[in-house]
């Protein structure tokens, strides 16, 4: 219990997506909401990387962005540390607010073109009053350094950098508070393969030395084998499983997963037949009754149709889904 | 090699700007078979689009084709007019971009805009044409297409549009398709489904494809061959087995090395060092060589032409000249 950094229970969030009043007055409408993330539940152990995958429109994203604070909650708990989240305020959640930070998908939208470099990576230090004077800009060289960077940049601006580059800056910035925890929202999706490796490979080496927890979001289930530890892998804003690291790939339970890994384009060219997927992704505005992947579903029982599973245990996680109950049973 | 579908030769295209003329594709070769997969791999900036781009007279000015040719079945299309031009493009070569949003016009039904396109290529009364569109949507995967086909873009899915914009790409029988990032804005449930589609497709037809990406997993699942650019420049061409399995090029290797994959595990990726230049900054002799490990001198003196490895295998490294690293030293001497 105590060695989870980060609990989050029944977390939900509705977007209003209605039209304005006037509109739903003359056309007689009802608002409408979109449920992004619905009744989702995880922990995240102290050290380890988490990692969310899904499609666009899973709610990856909005999960990151609730985590951090940008977005509030419809509905659940997010605990930090023993710490909820939801209701603290003032000082002590100043202070909670230093332990996590974000790494943004974007580095060309995420720093500010206007400051330089220095500035960007010294502001939460100043946010949080933690370092004064020539101890700001010794620890922005010394940061710099760590992410490979030399510590003469600190004077130039952004637009100088390559995108690889300014992932880095945005490492280091999100570094100089010195966080514990740290959410990757998609971190390489706009980066070259080649500069990918870097980051990724960066990352890594700073969980190691300074014992980072991370929550990474991907998209791209090939970065996330090689970064977590555990996965969870969400569709339409539900969590459907969640495995230990490899496992997930060697033994998917949940339909879903096994049809998201068969469409993963084959490297290795194993020559193997691809069972081809079926449908997209519904509409998040008016999802499908019951289970949220039965029209795509190739298990799918009249039962899926009606009731929403709930999640069971499974040998390497668990996962919401009324085929492996009866597997088990 | 007469008997390609499409021929790149030297193809050299240049960018004027105020402070000199930048090359962004330098020197370019390769052969489409009929029939034939060719995919373009590189990073950003390594002139995969623009190659494409130039091969179908689609290059934004000031960019402007500087040398080389561009022969279609054997026939010059690179220095064609306008009008000329227009005819081959949509007619026999066909063209499916990145953004599907942004390649069909939101202001006319896919009706309007597949029947408009058929019969300008094609001798055929409305009616016709529109029986011809129905079963080309049909054919990629619209549900209820009779029903669908008076909808506008907005109302099909990311997927269904970039269905669309195939249907539209096919619907003039084309004996190439230049698919530029087909599915990069797709999610990989689907981008499976339209990567089967296309390829389905056009080994029906009997439609060579240039299938240009970042992505070399679908490289993997869908080439016959693939060519690998680095700064405008070819770095290596070959089966796309060989090329996969057993990179010759070090960027190539490099390259393979750098992807995560979902069935090896290694502790680290394999990184290459540094960033690709810019077109500015290309350094003298190998575009490579500072972030390769095993330059020598003489990368960094000459620049290396594609050097035959046989079995259709091309890579330009000066690491595989043992024959003309002699004969460089002796016209020295």
């Amino acid at each position: 219990m105590s060695d989870a950094l980060l609990k989050i229970e029944h977390l939900t969030r509705y977007f209003d997506v209605s039209k304005p009043w006037l509109n739903r007055v003359l056309e007689r409408e009802e608002k409408q909401f979109l449920t992004a993330v619905a009744d989702v539940s995880f922990e995240i152990k102290r050290g380890e990387t988490f990692a969310l995958v899904g499609e666009s429109g899973s709610g990856k994203s909005t999960i990151a962005k609730m985590v951090v604070g940008l977005l509030g909650a419809s509905g659940g708990t997010i605990e930090f540390d023993g710490h909820r989240m939801t209701g603290t305020a003032g000082a002590e959640m100043r202070d909670l607010r230093r332990r996590f930070q974000m790494i943004f998908q974007d580095p060309f939208a995420s720093l500010n073109p206007r400051w330089r470099v220095g500035d960007i990576i010294a502001e939460p230090i100043h946010t949080f009053g933690l370092l004064k004077g020539a101890d700001v800009s010794n620890r922005v060289g010394e940061l710099l350094d760590t992410v490979g960077l030399s510590a003469r940049d600190a004077e130039k601006f952004p637009h100088e950098f390559s995108g690889g580059q300014r992932q880095r800056i945005a490492i280091a910035r999100a570094l100089s508070s010195k966080p514990e925890f740290i959410v990757c929202d998609e971190p390489t999706s706009a980066l070259d393969v080649s500069v990918q490796a870097q980051i990724l490979n960066l990352m890594k080496d700073l969980q190691d030395e300074m014992g980072l927890t991370y929550l990474f979001i991907s998209h791209d289930l090939s970065v996330v084998r090689h970064m977590a530890n555990r996965i969870g892998v969400l569709y339409l804003g539900r969590l459907v499983e969640v495995a230990d690291g490899k496992r997930l790939f060697t033994d998917p339970q949940h339909p879903y997963t096994r049809m998201l890994l068969d469409a993963v384009p084959d490297l290795a060219l194993s020559g193997r037949r691809r069972k081809p997927v079926e449908g997209e992704i519904p509409n998040p505005i008016n999802p499908p009754p019951g289970c949220a992947f039965h029209p795509r579903c190739p298990l799918a029982m009249p039962r899926c149709k009606v009731d929403a599973p709930v999640p069971v245990q499974t040998a390497t996680g668990y996962a919401a889904c009324f085929a492996l109950e009866t597997q088990t049973a | 090699m007469t008997d390609a579908l499409l021929s790149v030769r030297n193809l050299r295209v240049e960018f004027p700007t105020r402070r000199g003329i930048l090359t962004a594709i330098d020197d370019v070769s390769f052969d489409i078979m009929p029939g034939e997969v060719l995919g373009v791999v590189g990073e950003s900036g390594a002139g995969k689009s623009l190659t494409g781009a130039a091969i179908i007279g689609l290059l934004e000015p000031p960019g402007r084709i500087a040398g080389g040719e561009i022969l279609l079945k054997g026939q010059r299309i690179d220095d064609l007019d306008a009008e000329s031009m227009r005819r081959i493009r949509g007619k026999r070569i066909g063209m499916v971009f990145q953004d599907p949003l942004t390649s069909l016009n939101p202001l006319y039904t896919v009706a309007q805009q597949l029947i408009e396109t058929i019969r300008t290529h094609a001798d055929l009364s409305e009616a016709e044409a529109r029986a011809r569109a129905i079963a080309l949507l049909d054919r990629v995967g619209i549900p209820a297409a009779a029903r669908r086909i008076d909808d506008y873009p907005h109302h099909f899915s990311g997927g269904m549009r970039q269905r669309v914009v195939i249907a539209l790409a096919l619907c003039a029988e084309p004996e190439l398709v230049i698919a530029d990032e087909p599915t990069t804005a797709l999610d990989v449930s689907v981008q499976s489904q339209i990567i089967d589609l296309i390829k389905e497709i056009c080994a029906e037809r009997g439609a060579a494809v240039m299938l240009i990406t970042h992505d070399m997993g679908v490289i993997a699942e869908t080439a016959d061959r693939v060519a690998v650019l680095y700064a405008g420049r070819l770095a290596e061409i070959g089966p796309v087995r060989e090329v996969i399995t057993a990179a010759e090029h070090p960027y190539t290797a490099g390259l393979m090395g750098s992807i995560p994959t979902l069935t090896q595990d290694n502790a680290r990726l394999v990184q290459i060092p540094g960033a690709m230049p810019r077109l500015n900054a290309i350094p003298q002799g190998c575009a490579f060589n500072p972030r390769c490990e095993r330059a020598f001198d003489r990368c960094f003196r000459d620049r290396p032409d594609p050097i035959d490895r046989g079995d259709g295998r091309k890579v330009a490294c000066w690491l595989y000249d043992a024959a003309g690293v002699a004969a460089k030293e002796k016209a020295d001497v």
